[in-house]
């Protein structure tokens, strides 16, 4: 990132995949419109990318709507981040099977992502990224199928310049300038074309075979301006980045049964966060029953399931669960990762079918007299 | 000895019993692993034999099927309900909400209405005998229903879904329909189990698996309104296949001014 960016100019925009695929990357997935927002599909070329758009983001609520330019990247977000990518939905883990004898073998799944080039991760993805990361590959037991698909992404950053109604990216300290790393080559998108810089040496090595101009003092300047512009237009926030004394002083608040009136519990908030990890493991026996496959799929503090202890649940009712997911978010990742959990996307407000807002909730819960640390 | 199970018919369409008939080579396996007493939809009759597993279908809406449960029951050991007649009353089970019986409409839709027998109400199986496990949709979903007779062959009590539809939406890649387009869907308050079929497809969910594990109909009814349902309508929404089941009921009795 220490080097000067270089310019892209847009009718040559399509040199980038083609360079990605040059690279290696046989699979480029890109933004595209689809089901009105944005998803991350397979692209050819510059012209599948959702060109002209914006979104139109409030609590749930988002509309595709036409935008004053030919951007491709004058939207925010759309309900998934790059976690579907690493940590899959749903994955077979093992296979258990009796071998001649009747003794029972275990197989591991082996996973083998081919390489794949993503365009369009935000910066708000790629904390979120970096916090998957840390629990999935830093503690004891790194996940295998988790490394194989991450080292497998080559990512293409894109600067966020018009951020949705309900970012907050910049109270977190997430966006929506790109950060130092974490990310292969990086885009800020101006009307004429795109800036570009690398973050890692492959992503310089891309870069470098595009043999570019550098850009000019003006699309710099230019660029700066959109990313001022793009923090000082979001309206919501947290209250602070570390929320843990004030949150745990208020684990007895009056507020966590009114959400619980309100909210569905239906785990939306928990699938669309680029970093909520939770999952459950299951097994699919053969009808024969000669052999059983083992899966892990998401799952959510907002299912019974996820607090079952042998035969009771310890979070019974809403007002327990959404208790749990806030806590957990914003307070006791800090412990367990050294951060809060959110990184200011603001996908769990867009897509919360009743529009519960988690700024709006932990501005009400902060409003509350502290009342200890009982739990 | 294999283990022996029946399949039984009550106030449906048959289309759970489907689940078995279209399995394709599950069901020839499924025949290697037990035996097939009673099925008269594929063949077997033998109503009374005594079963290790009994799929009831159907609600019971006459008197005959009030006293047959009965003996179905006694003679197996495990009884599993197959659908949402079975589990919760079904789509018929709309006639509990007439005041003055099911007269009215026997006599608006039969030529003959005299050889009608029925009774007032249709109802789950669970209300007349102990039902082991309920397997809930309408229809059933098969991978399900075949899953469950493996972890009972097994031994072993089968786990069923009962998170939200939404989880299996987002699990899928669905993009949330009632977020992007404003359309009622029941997804939120409603069993998975279906794959997230209905939204896969674009269309609303209508709650044909019935409530999931801690369902909040009423924020959810609160929301419906605000999308511009009129209260009929979100009446209808959870008054439909499931209509009788506690989760659904009740909100659909706020929805239409009470219990009749």
């Amino acid at each position: 990132m220490d080097d000067a960016p270089l310019f892209l100019p847009r009718p040559e925009a399509d040199r980038l995949p083609e360079a990605l695929r040059s690279a290696g990357y046989g699979r480029v997935l890109g933004p595209v419109a689809r089901d009105g927002t944005v998803v991350l599909a397979p692209i050819q070329t510059w012209a599948d990318l959702p060109a002209g758009l914006r979104d139109e983001q409030a609590p749930g609520h988002y509309r595709l709507v036409p935008g004053e330019d030919r951007r491709c990247f004058a939207w925010a977000n759309g309900p998934q981040a790059l976690k579907p990518l690493t940590f899959a939905p749903r994955e077979v883990l093992w296979r258990a099977r009796r071998d001649a004898d009747g003794a029972l073998q275990f197989d591991p799944a082996v996973a083998s992502p081919e390489p794949c080039a993503v365009l369009g991760a935000r910066p708000c993805d790629l904390a979120a990224l970096a916090l998957q990361e840390r629990h999935f590959l830093h503690g004891r037991f790194p996940d295998p199928a988790f490394r194989a698909r991450r080292e497998a992404l080559f990512l293409v950053a894109v600067a966020c310049t018009h951020p949705a109604d309900t970012c907050f990216c910049a109270a977190t300290g997430d966006g929506p300038g790109l950060p130092r790393q974490g990310f292969d080559l990086g885009l800020t998108e101006l009307k004429a074309g795109y800036l570009m810089v690398s973050g890692s040496d492959r992503g310089r090595r891309v870069l470098q075979s595009l043999d570019l101009a550098p850009a000019g003092k003006a699309q710099r300047r230019q660029a700066r301006a959109a990313l001022t512009r793009a923090a000082k237009a979001q309206t919501r926030r947290l209250p602070g980045q570390r929320l843990q004394a004030e949150l745990y002083a208020r684990l007895q608040a009056d507020h966590w049964a009114q959400v619980g009136e309100r909210c569905l519990s239906c785990g939306n908030c928990t699938a669309v966060c680029p970093t909520c990890f939770c999952h459950m493991e299951t097994d699919e026996p053969a009808l024969d029953g000669r052999d059983s496959t083992h899966l892990r799929q998401w799952s959510s503090c907002f299912n019974a399931e996820h607090s079952f202890m042998g035969h009771f649940v310890v979070r019974h009712d809403t007002r327990l669960r959404y208790r749990q997911w806030l806590t957990h978010k914003l307070a006791s990742w800090h412990e367990q990762y050294g951060r809060s959990g959110c990184v200011g996307c603001g996908r769990c407000i867009t897509w919360c079918p009743v529009g519960i807002d988690l700024t709006a909730e932990t501005a009400a819960l902060l409003a509350e007299p502290p009342h200890g640390t009982a739990s | 000895m294999k283990p022996r199970i029946a399949v039984h018919k009550f106030s449906s369409c048959d289309g759970c019993q489907l689940a078995f008939l279209n399995a394709g080579e599950d069901l020839l396996e499924l025949a290697r692993q037990v035996e097939i007493v009673h099925f008269a939809e594929a063949g077997p009759m033998d109503p009374e034999a005594p079963v290790d597993i009994a799929f009831v279908e159907g609600s019971i809406s006459t008197h005959e099927e009030a006293l047959r449960i009965r003996r179905v029951r006694q003679a197996s050991r495990y009884l599993v309900t197959l659908g949402a007649c079975a589990t919760a009353g079904g789509l018929q089970a709309l006639r509990n909400f007439q005041a003055d019986g099911v007269g009215g409409w026997t006599r608006a839709i039969y030529a003959q209405p005299a050889f009608i027998e029925s009774l007032d109400t249709a109802t789950a199986i669970a209300r007349h005998v102990p039902v082991d496990l309920e397997l809930w949709g309408c229809p059933v979903n098969g991978a399900q229903v075949f899953t469950a007779i493996r972890r009972l062959l097994f031994g072993a009590l089968p786990f069923v879904d009962n998170e939200k539809v939404c989880q299996e939406c987002k699990r899928r890649g669905v993009v949330c329909v009632l977020v992007t387009r404003g359309i009622p869907c029941l997804g939120p308050v409603t069993r998975t189990g279906c794959g997230a079929l209905c939204p896969a497809f674009g269309r609303d969910c209508y709650g044909c698996f019935g409530p999931a594990e801690n369902p909040n109909s009423p924020a959810l009814a609160r929301r419906l309104e605000g999308l511009g349902l009129v209260p009929e309508a979100v009446a209808r929404r959870f008054h439909f296949i499931n209509s009788q089941a506690p989760g659904f009921l009740e909100t659909g009795l706020d929805y239409t001014g009470g219990p009749p």
